[in-house]
Order: structure tokens, then sequence, then C-alpha cells
């Protein structure tokens, strides 16, 4: 078994237009920046995306956005210091967004992964969000019945992985990668190192590569907090087009 | 008379300290981004607090020295932290089970109203704009005390505490204190019960600012702070 692939494009290949994505990350800690680079890169449109935010600056998610490739969005946060992206896509009303308290998301990906097609939880009892959901009571507090949330495919960030997908994760870039990882028909990792087998602890795996289709090595990734700071913009303005660009 | 408030209110450092004296050596504390993040800088010698962050950090400290940031270090604010020894990483899932399953001790939000049975409205002015919930609505439901800290007024002079909240509510009855520019206040009952006040200001005074009645069950006591 080998799911390693060689680049970033034959890894986000099978992407197409319609498509349900999860991404990986909060913020830049953890998010793929790379590899939602080269999802742009594909011209995949009419995308439902799944991210705890909405991008920031001109970079990753919010490229990906500004590209008009992103038909709805499923998150808990659509803020950010620079959130021009999305918010002049969504108050034209050419993006659909679906808001998600943060640990009904989490849940709900976790659901997803795990094959609970709903649960109860007491986040957003009486409130706008629960509207229209079921309610019911359990040892007399009211519950909010909620959703599995399930995607085509998952690209997201690990630290290290093997030829076999298993996976661990650096600090706090954890997040919500490995419940996305469980969550999708076709789980796509990008890490920092591809070890050999056997040179991850047992122990300390936290996502089995049961759960991983393909891993790509990006040695050196971006972040996109120093990113924005630098003011980069994706894809590169000055750039030659490529034959897929030039070809469309 | 909202001019004199501002001569004599807290400042938000102010409310932040006061909160801070509450929170007991060993709790596990969550505190909202932006304003309820200053409440860290003011604990009292001899407490440690273990501050929980909503992206998956326990035990994380203050922020790096400019240009030490590791942006895979970051707290719910998306800014840079440290890490503390006995720090521990955990996926979203986890940080919520830790947040729903009732094993946070206390979480500080800021609010745009509280109403006197405990209602929250902090996510939302109804106004139109672009929606943003976070982790509010999860915090608001499952940890043990939820406290708010905010001014006694909006900037235009009107309550901020009040019989029923106007805008879109973020939890119902699930705050049990308040730490205001003026006042700390107890939600017990369905009621607001004053325990301290500003000495320079009148019961009638802080009763005018605030939009709803304010009860007394013992004696109230002076809310007396540090300059900062």
């Amino acid at each position: 078994m080998n799911k390693i692939q060689s680049s970033l494009s034959e890894a986000v290949s099978q992407i197409k237009d319609g498509a349900t994505v999860m991404i990986g990350g909060f913020g830049g800690s953890g998010a793929p920046l790379e590899l939602i680079h080269a999802l742009i890169d594909t011209g995949a449109k009419d995308l439902t995306i799944v991210n705890n935010n909405a991008g920031n600056g001109d970079v990753g998610l919010a490229a990906l956005i500004r590209e008009a490739r992103v038909s709805k969005l499923i998150c808990s946060f659509p803020r950010s210091a620079d959130p021009k992206a999305f918010s002049e896509r969504y108050l034209a009303g050419k993006i659909e967004l679906e808001i998600v308290p943060q640990g009904t998301l989490a849940e709900r990906i976790r659901a997803g992964g795990a094959g609970i097609p709903a649960f109860y939880t007491p986040t957003s009892f009486g409130t706008e969000v629960a509207e229209g959901k079921p309610v019911e009571k359990f040892e007399g507090r009211s519950y909010v019945q909620e959703r599995w949330l399930k995607a085509d495919f998952s690209i997201i960030k690990a630290f290290k992985g093997d030829a076999m997908g298993n996976l661990i994760y650096r600090m706090a870039g954890r997040n919500f990668n490995p419940l996305m990882a469980m969550a999708a028909k076709h789980t796509i990792v990008q890490v920092n190192h591809v070890v050999e087998l056997g040179a991850l602890d047992p122990e300390t795996i936290v996502t089995p590569g049961i759960f991983v289709n393909s891993v790509v090595e990006v040695s050196n990734p971006q972040q996109e907090e120093i990113l924005n700071r630098e003011g980069a913009y994706y894809p590169p303005l000055n750039a030659p087009l490529s034959n897929n660009e030039a070809g469309a | 008379m909202s001019e004199q408030l501002n001569s004599i209110k807290l400042s938000n450092a102010q409310i932040a300290w006061r909160a801070a004296q509450d929170i007991e050596d060993g709790e596990y504390v969550n505190l909202g981004i932006g304003f309820p993040e200053m409440v860290a800088k003011f604990q009292p010698e001899g407490r440690e607090a273990i501050f929980h962050t909503e992206n998956g950090l326990l035990g994380f400290g203050q922020a790096p020295k400019e240009g030490e940031e590791d942006w895979d270090l970051i707290n719910a604010g998306k800014k840079a932290v440290t890490l503390k020894p006995g720090a521990s990483f955990f996926h979203h899932a986890d940080s919520f089970a830790m947040v729903r399953g009732g094993h946070l001790d206390v979480a500080i939000l800021g609010a745009y109203q509280v109403a006197q049975n405990g209602d929250l409205a902090n996510w939302s002015t109804g106004k139109g704009g672009i929606p943003a919930v976070g982790g509010a609505m999860d915090l608001v439901n499952g940890v043990k005390k939820v406290a708010v800290i905010t001014d006694h007024i909006t900037k235009k002079g009107h309550p901020k505490l009040v019989e029923t909240c106007s805008m879109p509510l973020t939890g119902v009855g699930c705050v049990t204190r308040v730490y205001t520019s003026l006042a700390v206040i107890d939600i017990k009952d369905a009621q607001f019960v004053l325990r301290e006040k500003l000495a320079d200001i009148s019961m009638d005074d802080l009763q005018s600012f605030t939009g709803a009645k304010l009860h007394i069950e013992n004696d109230v006591t002076d809310l007396i702070v540090p300059q900062l």
C-alpha cells in the first residue's frame, strides 16, 4: 500500500464541479494552503465548502471564494482581519452561508465520520439557529437535534505522515483536521514530512491511515498569517497562464 | 449624566481585574475573544487558572515576543500564544466535549445585552450584516459558571442590562454574574441582584442606568478596584 502522491495537482485532480469539500484549519493554523491553491488551479467550481472560517486576505480559502468557486459555505465564524473576499460575495448574494456554532460544527463532522446521523446538543436551544430543528427534553433539559455532516473530499494538513496515511499534527494545527479526515469519502492530506513506515510511534498516531486516501509532501508550507502580512495574492497576478488556464 | 458617568466608571482593564478576582486557583477557564482576554493579565498572586481555547489547547500563556510567533500556536482570537508546562493539544470535538460536557469551570464573555433571567445576546445585532457565532453558543450552554464583562450602558447611553433581550439570543438563562463598569450583579431566580457598586454612584442613578429592577438581598458593598 502506498498513498503517497507525487504532486499537489495529482492529489486534487479528482475534485470536480459541485463537490462538497471540507477544508481543515482554524484561521491559518493547520490550513492546507498549498492544497487549496492547487484546488484553485483545477478550476473546479460550484463547490460547497466546510471550514470554521471564511478566509483572510487574498490567499487560501479567501482566494478560492474571491475566484467565484464557492457557491455555499458552512462555517461558524466568517469574520477575520481581512474578510473582504467573503464579505463582498456574501453581501452581493453570490454565496450561500450556513452559520453553525463551532462545537456543533465539530460534532456534526465527527458524527458524519462516525456513522451517527443525528445527535442532541444543548447548544443553540432557544436561539434563531435552532429554528425548525427538533427539540427534545432529556433529564429535564431541552436539547436541539443536529444532523451529521459529510463530504465528497476533505483536504487537510498534518505534520508527519507515512505511506499508509497515518498522521500526527503540529500544536493547535490539529483542530478540525482529524475530524474532517473521517468525514469524507476521499481525504487528501498535505504533510510537512513523509516518514518511513514504522517511524511514527503507534501510541502517538492521531489519525490512523484508514481515514486517509492520499498523502502529498509539502516540506516548507507557507503560512497564511505571514503571506497576509506580506500582502500576498493567489494566483500571482503577474504569473504566466498555465496550460490549463490558457486552454480554457 | 452619562458624561459624569465617564469620569467615575471603571475602565475595561478595571472590569477585567475585578472579574479575575473571582477565579479560583486551579479552575479551568475560557475567555472570549477581545476584551475578555484581558482577564488573564490580572490573576491574583498565588493562583493559577488553566486557560482553555476552543481551537484545541489547554494551558496556554501570554503572547510571545514579536517575531517569535509560531502560527500553529494560536488562541481562538487567532493571536499567537505560548505554552505553559502541562499544556495539551486536542482536536475540536474533544475541545467542545470539554465545553458542553461541563468540564470547564468558568467562561467570561462580552455582551450586547443581558436579561434579568440570564438570557445573553452577544453574537448578532440582528440588523443585517454578516452573522458570526463562533463558540459562544456552546460555551454558554456547557460551562459551569458563565460570567459577562461589559460596560453598564451602550455608547448611546442605553442600558445593556434589560428585562428582555431585543437582540438575537446566544443562550437562554445562562449568565450567572455580570461585571459592569459600575457594579457587580448576580442573576438569581430570574432577577438582577446587586452585590457591589461604585461608591460614587447613588442607588437611584444606578437603577436609572439599568433596564430592569435591581434587587438587594444582603448588604451592597463598594466596588473597589486599583488604578490600572
